[in-house]
């Protein structure tokens, strides 16, 4: 162990079964992305599965009617903040798939503004991800990835893709955005698995 | 805000632009762990340069506390996606506000260490003069092609030349690069700081994938 002289730390530290190894506790809700943020105007807007032999799209009315979730979350981003319980309103990952007929065992989100992440079908379904288009009871803000946004929260936050606007069903993992960027292909928060080699 | 070199065996070199994680270990084994833009450029050694946030964990202990000689652990270098390498000819925008100006620092040191000729311009927003950091060092390395245009948002020296407010679309089509150039933009700052500069160059014609953006929230 290398100690660092005269160092004793704030110790926020928060309950250990909600706060993963390396990670520490903010009231704030940071925002980070690699470009402009975008702003599809929403009659513009659409969500579509692509990848499957008849591609389903919802445009954003069709999605507001489909039935809504509330979810009480805690969400880890992978420059070590974390926030918890963070309120979300949104549709069901689950709900949306069961409208293809796949048998895909990943999936690439896709976004406005070009970004892309991977994730296994399994990490998407069985009630573990929401497209989210309301936080803390408001409409989700454009920096914070509205109008919608993907919302995974078992796995670090860049996951959750801001402004997604539709998954592409694969047989095989293709790495996204940050995933060629030197950060870790599946990015779960208790493994620490923050970059390449975790 | 303090520059610490870091002597770090076996470091496999960083390109301009990335960042490195720095852990530091209590004697009782608590650790806290933030991620710091590395401010050399490549093949210069490592170092790091930080923002005391008074809020921080580990910012006002690199800031105030550290001693040369003193042990901390570091993982990196980190990212490939904020980086520029210095063989890319196209005119490259920098636009840093406050520390944002750290790895945006490494990418002009970078230019001139490969000697590179691709024009490049350096926008820093500051609040007051003593905020601004590297300022002899950049205004060193200006000309051959690279500019540094200071504005200070707070308050203004006697005699100040420079700009006297915060980025807004005016101030950037008078100093960035006209679209048709397709330039390469590089913008790193707080989220306010960010969004400001990466929609005014939007106005100015500029395609969004040209910009390339790093955001620091307040904390650390």
């Amino acid at each position: 162990m290398i100690v660092s002289r005269g160092f004793r730390g704030r110790r926020r530290d928060g309950p250990s079964d909600r706060v993963p190894p390396g990670q520490y506790l903010t009231d704030d809700f940071p925002v980070l992305s690699a470009g402009p943020t975008p702003h599809t105007p929403l009659d513009e807007w659409t969500f579509t599965i692509h990848g499957v032999d008849e591609p389903k799209g919802w445009t954003w009315e069709e999605l507001q009617a489909l039935p809504r979730e509330t979810v009480t979350v805690d969400i880890h981003c992978v420059t070590r903040w974390s926030k918890l319980d963070t309120v979300w309103e949104g549709v069901s990952v689950d709900t949306l798939l069961e409208e293809v007929e796949h048998d895909a065992a990943y999936a690439l989100a896709f976004c406005d503004g070009g970004y892309t992440t991977n994730l296994p079908v399994e990490d998407l379904t069985g009630g573990k991800a929401w497209v989210a288009y309301s936080y803390g009871g408001e409409p989700l803000d454009p920096e914070h990835g509205g109008p919608a946004r993907l919302l995974v929260p078992h796995l670090y936050f860049w996951k959750s893709a801001k402004w997604v606007r539709g998954l592409t069903l694969r047989d095989e993992d293709e790495p996204g955005f940050w995933e060629t960027n030197g950060y870790h292909l599946r990015g779960d928060p208790w493994l620490e698995q923050r970059y390449w080699g975790d | 805000m303090r520059t610490l070199e870091l002597e770090v065996p076996n470091w496999a070199g960083h390109r301009a632009g990335q960042h490195l994680d720095v852990r530091l270990t209590a004697e009782d084994g608590y650790q806290a762990e933030r991620s710091y833009s590395i401010a050399s450029a490549p093949g210069e050694g490592v170092a790091i340069t930080v923002e005391r946030l008074d809020d921080g964990e580990v910012s006002p202990y690199l800031v105030d506390e550290a001693r040369e000689g003193d042990r901390v652990e570091v993982r990196g270098p980190i990212g490939g996606y904020f980086v520029w390498d210095g063989d890319d000819p196209q005119p490259v925008l920098l636009v840093g506000g406050g520390s944002g100006v750290v790895p945006l620092a490494a990418m002009a040191r970078q230019r001139a260490r490969v000697g590179s000729t691709a024009p490049m311009k350096l926008l820093v927003s500051s609040r007051t003069i003593e905020d601004l950091i590297y300022r002899d060092e950049l205004d060193a390395l200006a000309g051959n092609g690279f500019e540094v245009v200071h504005t200070l948002t707070r308050s203004q020296p006697p005699g100040w030349t420079g700009y006297s407010r915060r980025i807004d679309p005016g101030l950037l089509a008078d100093v960035a690069w006209p679209a048709p150039e397709s330039p390469r933009v590089y913008v790193c700052g707080s989220t306010r700081f960010v969004d400001a500069a990466a929609d005014g160059l939007l106005q100015l014609g500029y395609d969004a994938r040209w910009i390339r953006t790093e955001r620091f929230g307040a904390t650390g």
